[in-house]
């Protein structure tokens, strides 16, 4: 085909609108957040705390319901420097993501480090959570802008080993 | 967003999940979709003589490729149809419509597309039906608004 003005492409949207509802433990960890605190459950066998808490313990396939504050920082475990740019994500590249154990936690969950040069991050590196004003806080982990480099001594391979 | 109920017990969120998702068309459907830019329709001609409309590019009951493009229609017969009472959203039309699968004359498959009437009691099966296209076309297959009763037709 060298017509030039052929239709090449044609763009077919996918949409999905939909109420979502947390359940039980995600409700709690979201009001918790509300409230500028970070919120997990404990195993009540293995005794490992899960930030955000789920309900039940994968491992142990029990209900949790103890709950634990945990610290607003914590170690970075491991990270993604992202290159590529996304729709919906206006950042400066490249950026980045990284996995982050908070201080009382046994799972690290995924947030987005600022305030450092991208090839400084590293894993070990200790960081803190930046929150937005408490006047804009919701039930939402939009709350923490992100995390920051606390400029503490990086916590040695062998402490976090187990949680990546 | 995240919003607690009137209770203040349950909190919910209004998420909406989209991709515009760009499909690349390859020859045929090239052909298919430049053709109702021109306000034309074409289907794809089998070996054993059939016209596939809208045009595959190979004959699903052989698994040949298939041969010229011709052109077809533009009326048509509708064969099969649903009434959609409350348009929803995500409709292709705003007002009461059926969807219908539409044998185009020289077809030997239908097309599935919409065909508007005043009322419900104006569809049945074997009608009559030309496009209605719209002002501006593009190259997509909203550049048929939707189907109607053929002019000069009861």
């Amino acid at each position: 085909m060298a017509d030039e003005s052929a239709i090449q492409s044609i763009v077919t949207p996918v949409r999905m609108e939909y109420t979502f509802t947390p359940g039980a433990a995600s409700q709690r960890f979201l009001l918790g957040l509300a409230a500028g605190k970070l919120m997990g459950q404990r195993c009540p066998e293995c005794r490992k705390v899960y930030v955000p808490p789920r309900g039940a313990c994968p491992r142990c396939g029990v209900a949790t319901r103890d709950e634990v504050e945990v610290a607003d920082r914590g170690t970075v475990t491991t990270f993604c420097i992202v290159r590529v740019p996304s729709e919906n994500i206006d950042l400066e590249l490249p950026y980045t993501a990284a996995q982050i154990l908070l201080d009382g936690a046994d799972i690290p969950f995924f947030a987005l480090i600022q305030e450092c040069p991208w090839d400084q991050v590293r894993m070990g590196m200790r960081v803190e959570a930046v929150w937005r004003p408490e006047a804009e806080w919701g039930p939402t982990f939009e709350n923490i802008r992100h995390f920051r480099p606390t400029g503490e001594p990086d916590v040695p391979f062998e402490r976090f080993q187990q949680h990546l | 967003m995240t919003d607690a109920n009137a209770a203040g017990e349950i909190l919910t969120a209004q998420h909406v999940m989209e991709y515009p998702y760009r499909r690349s068309l390859g020859p045929v459907l090239s052909a298919f979709f430049t053709g109702l830019r021109d306000r034309t329709i074409l289907g794809a001609r089998t070996r054993d003589g059939r016209v596939l409309v809208p045009p595959a590019e190979y004959d699903p009951e052989t698994g040949e490729a298939t041969g010229d493009l011709v052109e077809v229609g533009p009326a048509g017969t509708v064969t099969s149809w649903a009434w959609v009472h409350e348009p929803r959203d995500v409709h292709p039309l705003d007002r009461p419509f059926a969807f219908a699968l539409v044998r185009l004359d020289g077809a030997d498959s239908a097309l599935l597309h919409t065909v508007v009437v005043d009322d419900k009691a104006g569809m049945r099966t074997g009608m009559r039906v030309e496009p209605r296209w719209r002002d501006e076309t593009e190259g997509r297959i909203q550049d048929i608004e939707c189907f109607v009763p053929e002019a000069g037709v009861a």
